[in-house]
């Protein structure tokens, strides 16, 4: 059982600050570190990870500090996003020099079992270069995962796979949750951390916006003020009805766009309002869409609140 | 020194096509060397100054810095080097461990090529052979040091590398006698001059003033290179 402790940190890099003032605890179990792109999670990733110095503020594994302090690599795993390995040598042979890197009394039983896990072994002595992305993602895990961690960090580990490669890591790191072992990964998409992990954080413009399990972030990305496009047989009608409603809070008419813009600011009440006021007023809907439901606008909010 | 990190430095430097660019200059010296020698030019002038210009002057400065920056400078480039960094191992075994490796390059594609050419030019006259081949190998090794070095610390390595050999070493050593004091090639040639035949060799360090420089910038290049790859910020693509 290993516990990652951040406190206050911060780190800048010239004039741009990546992560401001941040503190969060990550225990055992999967979380999810969830952020647009550009949030800051490599950068937290890799000051969790002893690459990076905090520019204030502290780092440590179970009390020690992970910075300048290379015992702790025997605790964690890391596994990167960048896909650059050694592609000159084979699975087998990366595996088994991961592990003779970390003293392993026996490596190659190391190296077979790490293999298994992440079921490579069928391609073992294939050269990484002939790999798929999807297979040098598992090497990378079987590699970060030789010296049985107690923490293992995973840095985008769902960009570019295909579906099928995709299950398999969602198992993967579940199972290795389910074990204990502290597992950290970062990601840009609330779906994909909602299936694995039990515990998501939220950062967006290198700060901390929220933390709690998926339902809590879910509730409070889903009840922000919506704004949505509607149009329809009557547009005057439907504003004038829509605003007398509570669940609005304005009501434009977009000539531009030809069509009403509304912000809705309770989202549950709204959505059962709108099918009802256009069925009373006989109103014919022909569009209904959210017009601010991009990733950014989300967390913009998350942050705000 | 870990023999893993030692094994994979070595694969990726002689395994892909820079083994090529490794071997192609002590080929043109060993070719140049045979010609002479057919020719019945390669008395001890010409060896002199074949050795000397070619071998110690441009070959090895080139394969040291090729090979100094080539053991380091492509893993930090694409990030692969994470997998060593993250290891329960000294930074200063990681940098000495790619030094070793480096300097059995420098004497597998600089040094035997070196004395190979002095010994067929030459022979055992003067033991010219023999003092450009020792000056090649403690040269090569010195300039390794430097190099990796330089690998660690920017990732424009290879140009500040050859400013430094052709600027300072060529140019300003050329021109300004006192730049030559604290020149590699100047010490590798004094090194040279002390294992060949007294008279030799013309030398413009002493001695006793070239080898603590060797050894204090060798020590201090690899110190200083496992001290900065202790911080070494790795960047994302984010």
């Amino acid at each position: 059982m290993s516990v990652i402790s951040i406190e206050r940190a911060s780190r800048w890099f010239g004039n741009v600050v990546a992560v401001n003032d941040v503190s969060m605890t990550i225990g055992p179990g999967v979380t999810g570190l969830l952020g647009p792109n550009g949030a800051g999670k490599s950068t937290l990733i890799h000051l969790m990870g002893g690459f990076l110095a905090p520019s204030a503020g502290t780092v440590t594994l179970d009390g020690a500090l992970v910075w300048h302090n290379v015992d702790v690599y025997r605790r964690v795993g890391l596994v990167p996003e960048r896909e650059a390995m050694y592609d000159f040598l084979t699975g087998w042979q990366f595996t088994l020099a991961n592990a003779r890197l970390h003293g392993l009394a026996d490596p190659e039983a190391a190296a077979t079992r790490a293999l298994q896990t992440v079921e490579m072994t069928f391609a073992q002595d294939r050269r990484l270069d002939t790999y798929s992305k999807g297979m040098k993602q598992r090497v990378k895990m079987a590699a970060a995962l030789v010296h049985d961690p107690a923490v293992l960090l995973l840095d985008e580990p769902f960009n570019g796979m295909d579906p099928r490669q995709r299950l398999h890591l969602i198992d993967l790191i579940r199972r290795m949750g389910a074990d204990g072992r502290t597992v950290l990964f970062s990601s840009h998409i609330l779906e994909e951390v909602e299936q694995v992990a039990s515990h998501i954080e939220v950062v967006v413009a290198g700060r901390h916006a929220a933390s709690g399990d998926f339902r809590a972030i879910r509730r409070l990305m889903i009840d922000r003020p919506h704004v949505f496009l509607i149009r329809s047989s009557d547009d005057r009608r439907l504003a004038a009805a829509l605003i007398a409603d509570g669940s609005t809070a304005a009501v434009e008419l977009d000539g531009r766009e030809r069509a009403l813009r509304v912000h809705a600011v309770d989202f549950q009440r709204f959505v059962l309002l709108l099918p009802r006021l256009a069925r009373e007023h006989r109103l014919r809907l022909y569009m209904v869409s959210p017009s601010d439901e991009s990733l950014e606008s989300v967390f913009s909010y998350l942050v705000a609140s | 020194m870990n023999t893993t990190i030692a094994a994979i430095t070595l694969r990726a430097m002689v395994g892909r096509r820079r083994a090529v660019l490794l071997l192609a200059m002590p080929v043109i010296l060993l070719g140049l060397a045979v010609a002479l020698r057919l020719t019945g030019v390669a008395g001890v002038g010409t060896s002199r100054a074949v050795l000397g210009a070619f071998a110690l002057g441009t070959l090895v400065p080139l394969l040291g810095l090729i090979i100094g920056t080539g053991v380091i400078g492509p893993e930090i480039d694409d990030g692969s080097i994470v997998y060593l960094l993250a290891k329960p191992v000294s930074r200063f075994v990681i940098v000495f461990t790619k030094l070793v490796v480096a300097v059995g390059c420098v004497a597998v594609f600089a040094a035997v090529p070196t004395l190979a050419a002095g010994l067929i030019m030459a022979g055992d006259r003067r033991g010219l052979a023999l003092g450009y081949g020792v000056g090649a190998l403690v040269g090569g090794a010195v300039y390794c040091a430097v190099f990796l070095m330089l690998g660690v610390l920017t990732r424009h390595a290879v140009v500040v590398g050859l400013l430094y050999a052709l600027l300072w070493e060529s140019l300003i050593g050329g021109y300004v006698p006192g730049a030559r004091t604290l020149s590699v090639r100047q010490w590798a040639v004094s090194v040279t001059s002390a294992v060949a035949e007294h008279g030799a060799v013309p030398a413009d360090v002493r001695l006793r003033v070239a080898v603590p420089l060797l050894l204090v910038a060798a020590v201090a290049a690899t110190w200083y290179a496992g001290w900065r790859l202790r911080s070494l910020a790795l960047t994302s693509d984010e």
